[in-house]
């Protein structure tokens, strides 16, 4: 995983609450053996509308996505992440997250910041009122703020994640750190499992 | 000290290591893939030259992509047929047991868990699939991940894990005649919202969960995701015992005795003490329909379609007038005079035995309406040729439902079961999202009772309202 310090860019109001990931990529692109090229399947069934916010030309080359109460309820599917890093965001502002959905976002380098529903709404109105604003998200610093409107606000990140960020750090490596202590713990739990007796009849 | 929660000890028993200012590593007893999830998984593994840990806690199914035609019949679409081929392949280079399309033990991953006997009481249970809370029933951890996960349990055969709030639902007395395992799941969810069980691990108890079967147990703990809870749980008690009793992957004799006498020690503690509780009079409840997009859009069978005035704060407001126009519903419409398009009864919350027979008593003599398509998907090859055994195959078919082979099917409908734009559906399945079932495909989620007799009225209707 690559490191993330800070994320910059525009960002974009989703304007919803519950988007499930269903809606952040359908079932059909699931069908996929690849990780990459899902971007063109975000959101596809509201993209097909103009008016859709994606499809403004004011908030286009947005790397942050602002969604509401419950963003990433649903499905287990890690290809929502994926499509949203394809297509071009770099972190998800909302007020709550489906759980694994977010632990999915953290695996993958995808910054997922839960600001208070107040606050959100406060950045929703600046961006809404001026659409090319900067907005800033300091991973190191824990603090989203938008420069030209002199607005920032603190949020809460677990110590590992943060530290998964900014390091780049890959799962698999750390967990292995603790071969000995998996070898030892399968020591004491040895017989013969259920999958070794199905594959035996 | 107060006592520990069955979630406490089935956590505190798989701790591998607790790293200082990391998350506990817990071990992981079984691992079920699927072709969906899983190939970008063994991608990774070939990346950085790595191999499954354990082949023998790992179990392969096909189920979410498989046509629900006989398998003699080919997968016409090649995405779909290439991502089945793929598992194939991963499952052949790794090591890893696999009951592919046609193979007499394939079926929904989380019908076959349970069924086959791999899924038992104590073990830590994952997959890369959200409803992998369903193994919960049976006194088990389980729960859904992502790719990412999926690649990190097939190398380490762990999980890095905070340990979670817990909550208890206790649901007081019993459910009236009529009311099924899936009523009571959608009641629970219309109470505690799409959110309300984020960061915890529910643990179904109380008079009605104990007399529960384990597939309505399997029902409930199915859709414990569909609160924002990751895992759903039900103590283990002589209906676990009696249920695991014989299955392929459960030791016999002695063995079998020895096994029973620790899992029921999967039960939480009299004195132990929940984060959140809630209380649930199951006296109270009735069969349900969800109306709206999400699964907490839920009313009585009996109650009308809500109004935007019903709502508490602007942004709820703003959802049910969402859901009602993708929906096509107005407000006040009583649910029964609302007619259906097609009926799905199926997938991993209720495509078991049960599940086929309560439906089956309803369609036995009668019709499906004029006009409505009524799919019946069992969730498994065992479950088929249970059903069929009692013949329910053939009372599904003389009412005119189409009997199919098992998989996922419409509920999600990455096969060739889908619904089309604005066709409206009563379905056994779990998720009422916007394009669920096929792009612009509008879903009411019903028990498998409720689904048959709207098939045989053509509008939702309770089973005592259909005539012979």
């Amino acid at each position: 995983m690559r490191p993330v310090r800070v994320v910059e860019g525009r960002a974009v109001p989703l304007g919803r609450s519950d988007v499930d990931t269903d809606q952040i990529i359908p079932s059909e692109w699931l069908k996929r053996v690849e990780r990459t090229g899902f971007g063109r399947g975000l959101f596809s069934e509201w993209r097909d509308d103009p008016d859709f916010v994606l499809n403004r030309p004011e908030h286009a080359g947005a790397t942050i996505l602002l969604g509401a109460e419950r963003f990433g309820t649903g499905s287990s599917r890690e290809h929502a992440v994926w499509a949203l890093l394809d297509y071009g965001f770099e972190a998800v502002v909302a007020s709550s997250f489906g759980d694994i959905f977010a632990n999915n976002a953290g695996k993958q380098g995808l910054v997922i910041v839960r600001l208070e529903p107040a606050a959100l709404a406060e950045l929703v109105a600046l961006v809404a009122d001026e659409p090319a604003r900067h907005v800033v998200i300091d991973v190191e610093r824990l603090v989203v703020e938008v420069p030209g409107a002199g607005w920032h606000h603190a949020f809460d990140l677990d110590p590992m994640t943060r530290e998964r960020l900014l390091q780049g750090w890959d799962d698999i490596g750390l967990s292995l750190r603790h071969e000995a202590e998996i070898t030892a713990y399968e020591a004491r739990h040895t017989g013969e499992t259920p999958v070794a007796r199905l594959a035996a009849r | 000290m107060a006592g520990r929660t069955l979630y406490d000890k089935l956590f505190d028993e798989h701790v591998v290591a607790t790293p200082p200012g990391e998350p506990t590593l817990l071990y992981v007893d079984l691992h079920l893939v699927h072709e969906v999830t899983s190939p970008q998984a063994f991608d990774g593994l070939r990346l950085n030259g790595r191999r499954v840990r354990r082949p023998d806690r790992t179990l392969a199914t096909a189920d979410h992509n498989v046509p629900t035609d006989p398998p003699s019949v080919p997968v016409a679409d090649p995405v779909s047929r290439r991502q089945l081929e793929v598992l194939e392949e991963n499952c052949a280079e790794f090591g890893v047991t696999l009951f592919p399309r046609g193979d007499a033990n394939q079926g929904i991953v989380h019908v076959i868990g349970p069924e086959l006997g791999a899924s038992q009481p104590g073990m830590t249970i994952v997959c890369g699939d959200s409803h992998t809370s369903t193994h919960g029933a049976l006194g088990a951890l389980a729960f859904g991940i992502g790719t990412s996960e999926v690649e990190h349990v097939l190398a380490t055969q762990t999980l890095p894990q905070q340990r979670a709030r817990t909550m208890a639902v206790t649901v007081e007395g019993r459910l009236a005649p009529g009311v099924s395992a899936k009523d009571l799941v959608l009641a629970i969810i219309g109470r505690l919202g799409t959110g309300g069980g984020a960061g915890h691990v529910i643990e179904y108890r109380g008079e009605a969960i104990r007399a529960l079967s384990m597939e309505g147990r399997m029902t409930v703990c199915n859709m414990s995701i569909e609160a924002g809870a990751r895992a759903g749980l039900i103590a283990v008690d002589e209906t676990t015992i009696e249920y695991l009793r014989g299955r392929p992957g459960v030791p016999a004799g002695a063995a079998f005795d020895e096994a029973a006498t620790r899992w029921r020690t999967y039960v939480s503690d009299e004195d132990a003490d929940f984060d959140v509780e809630v209380v649930i009079d199951a006296a109270a409840l009735s069969p349900r329909v969800t109306w709206g997009t999400n699964p907490a859009q839920v009313v009585p069978l009996d109650g009308v379609v809500p109004s935007p005035e019903d709502a508490h704060s602007p942004e709820e407001r703003d959802a049910i007038e969402r859901a009602l126009a993708y929906m096509d519903l107005t407000p006040g419409t009583p649910l029964r005079e609302v007619g259906v398009d097609v009926v799905f009864i199926g997938s991993c919350t209720n495509s078991r035995l049960e599940d086929l027979r309560a439906a089956a008593a309803v369609a036995r003599g009668r019709s499906v309406a004029a006009g409505v398509r009524a799919l019946v998907v069992p969730g498994s090859h065992r479950v088929k040729a249970a059903a069929e055994a009692e013949g329910l195959d053939r009372v599904f078919a003389a009412a005119g439902f189409e009997w199919r082979e098992p998989g996922c099917s419409m509920c999600l409908g990455m096969n060739p079961d889908q619904l089309r734009p604005g066709q409206r559906c009563a379905s056994t399945s779990n998720r009422n999202f916007e394009g669920r079932q096929g792009r612009g495909g509008r879903t009411h989620l019903v028990s498998p009772a409720v689904a048959a007799a709207t098939a045989i009225a053509g509008r939702f209707a309770a089973p005592a309202e259909v005539a012979p």
